[in-house]
């Protein structure tokens, strides 16, 4: 069987915007929701700079049970809240939501990761001139921690347009749901490898800006 | 400036009191002496004065706060009124020296054009002027503690506390360090300092309280280190 590109180059066009939307979206939205998350988890550990650990153990223990769920699992269980918020459990939007609520978590985790990596000897040192939480996180903590982000949410991004290819489970669109109904599903190896072949290209553009991106901070670091 | 009223402070490991029921007054603009064993509480009396511990008894003011009693979040601004050298400088490794007093006034949230115009101005106050680009590994321990002394003073706090600044210095470079402080003092900035260097108490002939296992055994107005020893 020939591949009948006529009518499938405005499906895979259609199908890379979608891709670059929700992979877009999540970075943007749950990226954000993700760094005071883990921002959160960081400052209220104990020895963090306000310490709580009542706050802290609840983020922890929701982190833990939300991040190691598979994403197909994940997009499925969180469909109610997907309902309530979007208003429709199918489609790219109720996927870029579950997209995002499944970012956030682990995103999270990555940036208390390099929080953490920040060497206490400097909060500290700022503690004691005076600067306030706030000054801490702002001029000290994000500032300190951008170079080894950038890479962090490099890695995200290449993660979120994987998570992002099971959206078509659920008629999200995209270049997996492509992939996966013109490719797999009629045996055709062509159009599951122009999918591959873009998402390949895609994530090495990430990879390319985000290595160029950290580097240039870390040096002026 | 600083007044203690009456202050002990049990530590929750020990069952000896670090400082026992001590009244310490000090007026502004006053040089001060801190001396004592290791161990005699000197190092609680600055704790106490930064609120990094709180009395178990007793009240503790330093200029207008009530320090044992303020809410936490207004912690910041007491210590933005106390700049602090210590005997191992704490400079920050990766940043220049410029840097690092900017450093201090970049956390507490002051705007980039009064940064670039004060921190020339303090590194030429203590000496360092030309030294702005170089790194602390660059530099002699005087010359770090200098950075460190115009990082603690950049912010024109009311009041310096020194915890040893000259226990990793050969006598000369303390002498220098000494004649920095004194200067920094005449500005109306009280100094508080912490030492066991007993050549530097005798020469300067200023106020010197002592401590003993917890309490004010000696307050003299222009003192020697080792009355009677």
């Amino acid at each position: 069987m020939a591949t009948d590109w006529n009518t499938l180059w405005p499906v895979l066009l259609d199908s890379v915007g979608q891709t670059l939307w929700m992979v877009a979206a999540t970075l943007v939205v749950g990226g954000f929701l993700g760094l005071l998350l883990g921002i959160a988890l960081y400052i209220t550990r104990a020895g963090g700079i306000v310490p709580n650990r009542v706050v802290h153990t609840v983020l922890n223990v929701v982190v833990n049970i939300v991040r190691p769920i598979p994403f197909i699992i994940f997009i499925t269980a969180i469909g109610p809240v997907t309902i309530a918020v979007v208003g429709t459990q199918l489609g790219t939007g109720a996927a870029t939501f579950a997209l995002i609520a499944a970012a956030t978590f682990g995103i999270s985790r990555i940036v208390e990761q390099n929080l953490v990596t920040i060497d206490p000897g400097v909060i500290e040192a700022a503690r004691a001139m005076g600067a306030s939480p706030w000054r801490i996180v702002t001029t000290l903590l994000v500032p300190e921690a951008l170079g080894p982000l950038i890479l962090g949410y490099t890695f995200v991004f290449v993660a979120v347009v994987d998570m992002s290819a099971v959206a078509g489970a659920i008629g999200g669109g995209g270049l997996g749901d492509f992939a996966i109904v013109y490719g797999y599903q009629r045996f055709d190896w062509a159009v599951t490898g122009v999918a591959v072949a873009i998402i390949v290209v895609l994530v090495q553009v990430a990879q390319f800006t985000g290595n160029r991106l950290a580097r240039r901070v870390l040096r002026r670091g | 400036m600083i007044r203690l009223e009456e202050v002990s402070k049990v530590y929750k490991t020990s069952t000896r009191p670090a400082l026992e029921n001590i009244s310490v007054e000090v007026d502004k603009g006053e040089f001060v002496f801190l001396i004592g064993a290791s161990g005699s509480g000197k190092s609680t009396f600055l704790r106490l004065l930064l609120r990094e511990e709180v009395p178990s008894k007793g009240r503790v003011y330093v200029a207008n706060f009530d320090v044992a009693r303020m809410a936490r979040r207004r912690v910041p601004r007491l210590r933005q009124s106390i700049g602090c050298v210590f005997q191992d400088f704490r400079l920050l490794a990766n940043k220049t020296v410029a840097e690092n007093v900017a450093f201090a006034l970049e956390v507490i949230g002051k705007p980039r054009h009064t940064i670039r115009k004060v921190v020339p101005e303090v590194l030429e106050l203590v000496g360092l002027e030309g030294k702005a680009e170089r790194m602390p590994h660059e530099l002699s321990g005087g010359e770090q503690q200098r950075v460190a002394i115009a990082r603690a003073f950049v912010n024109r706090p009311l009041m310096l506390l020194a915890d040893e600044p000259t226990g990793n210095l050969d006598p000369d470079t303390s002498q220098d360090i000494m004649l920095l402080l004194e200067r920094i003092n005449r500005t109306g900035t009280t100094v508080l300092m912490a030492t066991h260097d007993h050549s530097i108490v005798d020469s300067m002939r200023r106020r010197v309280v002592e401590l003993d296992l917890g309490r004010v055994i000696r307050d003299d107005a222009r003192g020697v280190y080792g009355v009677g020893r």
